[in-house]
């Protein structure tokens, strides 16, 4: 039994299914910026030598470049979490009215529960908000069969498709069967300037396109076998999608089921001929109430929703039975251990010295936004990804006296903090920034970035040096420090620093304890 | 006396190889021709925070993860975490608490201690050597493979002989 299903099938997670759906499905080029809990997506991609794959410095830069390919004629893939989908909306929206030459998909991972992640947003709103059809897997083997019906419909439709995934399907492993890679010959370069040069005359008419396109997925919405009725019991009947499937299906196996794969544009009919044939219609998401809108929009007044109070927080089994009946959230989760930096890590070095010198503390994103926390407790705001920057800058036009200094990881500050450091000197602002250099994407598992020198799959490209990049942004003084060993050095540097009419970047450098040798 | 489906709970905190050891089951469990599901809760778990994993495998179920009560077994890597995780375990589940300082006897690195539990559990599951040993082979990098299978299997004969002595 063992050596037969072992060819055929793997134990996969759902970002590892999706890689390999997409790497069958023809794909050439993917790029992303790594964020849990999407980070595994473009890390499994990077083991089939075949495919252009990177990390980009940013989410916006890494949609650029896939959405450029499948501009370009190839089959392309751009992966992010749902923050990170925040960093390029400027981009997906346009792509919306241009539409695509070869399939092109945006895969986007949910965190509800923030296991690690700064908000809770519903990306499922920005299908709606961009005109872009939206599937939505329920397990990692469903993640890799729907990327590859993703890049048919990006294909048929001439459009960018999002698939939208959660931290519990894209790191829940499953048997999944695997299949061949079937190459897509790649199409040649298009010069259509009434597509791709957004000009307002093209942009109106790509408007009319895309409202005519909205209307052509709506139909094939409703005929979609990714959108599945299950009658069995029809006293009670569940519209759902997502994870929540299976965890309805554990707890009501006997009840009937509209489980959305193609979740939007929604398959209006669908969904009002289930609701007839059941007699109680129980309608089931995690977070916002994206479906439950809807549903009371299309009038079926005889349909359940869950809770308020249950539009906070992930579901799991135990919390279903309560969800499906309309229940208020009673149980909290137990309280777990918090994480803290590791034993030996350089930021313990850093946050000990600004918290002895009692510094207000423009975070950032990362494993030192833990800084915050007891015992070092040294860090006063952390909102988004290069704010450690910017927020600096703010704060002090708020408070030209006080003492406030900002810091920023280095994979942060290449993402988004270099466009800060130029405002801040363009703009006179003076004070101190730290970048914390370990050398790594720590926080996600230690991916390499530009400062590091090597790419995704290890291999040695040119380095970008922080010292010089931070000089050349404006930077009066660039001081470069290893913190380890040398708190009282770095004390006085700050003091001298911060007394100093000049705007300073200190980088503590060390490498991260957990750094892959 | 073989159930339909096995479910198991894991727990402890980052660093202790917890995830590793629900890997190694969910292998093996793939290689002996089971469908399986296994799902993690960890926030930032290198960090020392609390971690948890479910394993599944058999027949006739949906979500990757348990609920209250759902387990047949208990795997908990670390005291602390004893009392959170004991709300999974069946009322008749096996809770394998009491291995915890035994297993960690057996061993002079506190590395392996998810393996020496491993083995432990394997003392309690249908899935036969061949698969154990094809799971070690895809999951532990070949340096340390040959040492963990010897405690792996030590460690279910210990158990083996605990249960039917
Ligand atoms: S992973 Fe690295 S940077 Fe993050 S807390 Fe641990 S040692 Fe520090």
């Amino acid at each position: 039994m063992a050596g037969k299903t072992s060819l055929e099938k793997a134990f996969l997670s759902g970002n590892e299914a999706l890689a390999r759906g997409a790497w069958e499905a023809g794909l050439c080029v993917a790029a992303a910026y790594p964020g849990t809990p999407s980070t595994e997506i473009l890390e499994s991609l990077a083991t089939y030598p075949e495919l252009s794959v990177q990390w980009s410095v940013n989410e916006k830069v890494a949609f650029e470049v896939a959405y450029g390919a499948a501009v370009g004629g190839v089959r392309s893939l751009f992966a992010c979490k749902h923050v990170g989908l925040n960093v390029a909306m400027d981009p997906l929206m346009t792509a919306s009215y241009a539409g695509v030459e070869a399939g092109f998909v945006v895969v986007v991972c949910d965190d509800p529960g923030m296991h690690s992640s700064q908000n809770e947003q519903d990306s499922r709103w920005v299908g709606v908000f961009s005109k872009l059809p939206v599937l939505e897997p329920s397990t990692p083997a469903e993640a890799k069969a729907f990327v590859a019906e993703a890049f048919g419909i990006s294909e048929k439709f001439d459009t960018p498709v999002i698939v939208r995934m959660t931290t519990r399907i894209s790191h829940s492993k499953e048997d999944v069967a695997l299949g061949q890679r079937k190459e897509t010959p790649p199409k040649p370069l298009a010069a259509k300037m009434q597509k791709y040069v957004m000009l307002p005359k093209v942009a109106r008419m790509r408007h009319e396109f895309i409202e005519q396109r909205l209307e052509k997925l709506r139909a094939y919405s409703e005929k979609t076998k990714l959108n599945k009725t299950e009658l069995k019991d029809t006293k009670l009947g569940f519209i759902t999608s997502s994870v929540s499937y299976c965890y309805l299906k554990e707890v009501f196996p006997e009840a009937s089921y509209l489980k959305l794969g193609f979740l939007y544009p929604f398959c209006d009919e669908k969904i009002k001929a289930f609701a007839a044939s059941v007699k109680k219609v129980v309608v089931v998401e995690e977070l916002d109430p994206f479906l439950e809108e809807h549903v009371k929009a299309l009038g079926i007044r005889k349909a359940h929703f869950k809770h308020p109070s249950f539009r906070v927080g992930e579901f799991n089994p135990s919390l279903i039975g309560d969800v499906a009946a309309g229940k208020e959230r009673h149980v909290e989760p137990k309280p777990v251990r918090p994480p803290r930096l590791c034993p030996g890590c350089p930021h313990w070095a850093t946050f000990s010295v600004l918290k002895k010198l009692g510094l207000y503390v423009a975070g950032d994103i990362g494993c030192y936004t833990l800084g915050a926390l007891p015992p070092t407790s040294a860090m006063h705001t952390c909102i988004c990804m290069g704010a450690g920057v910017t927020f600096h800058e703010g704060l002090r036009l708020a408070h030209p006296e006080a003492k406030i200094v900002g810091v920023v990881g280095d994979s942060t500050f290449v993402h988004s903090g270099i466009t800060g450091l130029i405002n801040a000197a363009y703009n006179k602002a003076k004070g101190v920034i730290f970048i914390l250099d370990n050398s790594t994407t720590a926080m996600t598992g230690g991916q390499p970035h530009p400062a590091t020198g090597r790419t995704i799959r290890e291999e040695p490209t040119k380095q970008l040096d922080l010292a010089a990049l931070c000089r050349c942004c404006g930077a009066d003084n660039v001081d470069v420090i290893d913190p380890i060993g040398h708190v009282k050095a770095l004390e006085e540097l700050v003091l001298k620093r911060l007394d100093e009419d000049a705007l300073s970047v200190i980088i503590t450098k060390h490498p991260c304890v957990l750094k892959k040798k | 006396m073989k159930k339909a489906q096995y479910n198991i709970t894991f727990g402890g905190i980052g660093g202790q190889g917890i995830i590793k050891a629900s890997e190694l089951l969910g292998w093996a469990a793939l290689y002996e021709g089971y469908p399986v599901k296994k799902s993690e809760v960890h926030g930032m778990s290198q960090r020392g925070g609390s971690v948890e994993s479910h394993v599944r495998f058999g027949k006739g179920f949906f979500s990757p993860l348990l609920g209250a009560g759902q387990a047949d077994f208990l795997l908990c890597f670390h005291a602390d975490e004893h009392e959170r995780l004991a709300e999974f375990l069946k009322d008749d589940g096996v809770d394998l608490f009491e291995w915890l300082d035994k297993a960690a006897a057996m061993i002079d690195n506190p590395k392996m201690l998810n393996t020496a539990l491993m083995g432990v559990l394997a003392a309690y599951l249908p899935i036969r050597q061949p698969s154990w040993d094809k799971a070690f082979e895809t999951v532990f990098p070949e340096k340390i493979r040959q040492r963990n299978i010897e405690i792996f299997n030590q460690a279910r004969h210990m158990a083996q002989t605990a249960i039917n002595p």
